[in-house]
């Protein structure tokens, strides 16, 4: 685990690195990109970094690969219906729960 | 002024679903924050002075394994590069009375959610309203860190591994419904997801951070290219 200074160093890198793309379009630019492959690539980096960062990544979040994956399904199935963040990630975590609880049992 | 101006009020109140929606996910945060080692303050300073799931999720990883500094920055870089072009797009939506300083507070709190919700509305948003619309989701963001990350502490095993997956439905909420109706985007998702595991199953040596940078530019530049957005449209990030 990381002593407190070198803490203290990674937060002030995570959080300068993050505030300043924030501020500085926000100050400096009064005028919209105009170039198409930026606005392009941009309007796909959330999509892509929030995929890889779930996959394979989910399947080992919970104790059992298993849970995990019956917590995706879950997650899906809500998703696709359009249910609220609140409500996928619940179901998700709910399923995981009973999963967890059957695969006791059958123990 | 033609139109009636956005209030304080108003701001407040479209807050408030962010605030929920913020409190359940910085609570798993808060879990999955000190479950890898971190104090409690730690966590807590990291959402007040971060204010994104996204980038604190790849980096307390970083952090516990002593990752350094440069791939800690460019990691954060990397994902939170979106908040950019969303700052940009926010500065034409800005009414005549937000000043030079009040951009400096706004824009540390310029998540998806305050940006998705401050483009939504009919006109140009002042500072009351801005001000009004980012104190919950901070106050939430900060609260439920905090609460997750003494609370994880206590909690039993099988709560903490079923709020284990919580962040991770989060997303699939984020990106499944814009999958369905948009092929470029379920593309994005697919090619970043593929890409993830590959290098996840191989044996080469490359750390969660840069994996998530390689996929997400790899990604991104590759469907920019094949299907870049319309000439005219206004994208929201």
């Amino acid at each position: 685990m990381a002593d407190t200074p070198r803490f203290l160093l990674c937060l002030l890198v995570m959080a300068g690195v993050t505030y300043l793309i924030r501020m500085l379009p926000l100050v400096c630019f009064r005028k919209p990109i105009r170039s198409r492959f930026a606005r392009s690539f941009l309007h796909y980096v959330p999509y892509a970094a929030l995929s890889a960062m779930t996959f394979p990544a989910i399947f080992y979040a919970t104790s059992s690969p298993l849970s995990a994956a019956a917590g995706l399904l879950t997650a899906l199935l809500l998703a696709y219906r359009s249910c609220s963040l609140i409500s996928v990630a619940a179901g998700a975590c709910g399923t995981v729960l009973l999963c967890e609880w059957a695969m006791r049992l059958l123990a | 002024m033609n139109p009636p101006k956005h209030t304080f009020a108003e701001g407040l109140r479209d807050g408030l679903p962010i605030f929920l929606g913020y409190v359940s996910v910085a609570f798993a945060f808060g879990i999955s924050a000190t479950g890898q080692g971190l104090t409690v303050w730690q966590v807590v300073l990291i959402s007040m002075t971060n204010v994104t799931s996204a980038g604190q999720l790849a980096g307390v990883p970083l952090i516990a394994a002593g990752a350094p500094l440069t791939e800690i920055g460019l990691t954060q870089l990397i994902i939170n590069l979106r908040y950019a072009l969303m700052s940009v797009s926010l500065s034409q939506k800005l009414d005549m009375d937000v000043r030079l300083g009040d951009r400096f507070v706004i824009s540390f709190v310029n998540t998806d959610e305050v940006f998705a919700v401050a483009s939504g509305k009919a006109g140009q948003v002042g500072r009351a309203y801005l001000y009004g619309l980012i104190l919950p989701p901070y106050f939430g963001w900060a609260a439920g860190t905090f609460v997750g990350a003494v609370a994880g502490n206590i909690l039993p095993a099988f709560l903490i591994s079923a709020l284990g997956i919580a962040i991770y439905g989060m997303f699939i909420a984020i990106i499944l419904p814009p999958s369905r109706t948009s092929g470029a985007v379920l593309g994005a998702v697919l090619t970043a997801a593929g890409l993830s595991c590959l290098i996840y199953y191989t044996p080469l040596s490359i750390s969660s951070g840069f994996s998530i940078i390689i996929c997400t530019v790899v990604t991104s530049a590759l469907l920019a290219l094949i299907k870049p957005l319309p000439e005219e449209e206004r994208t929201h990030g």
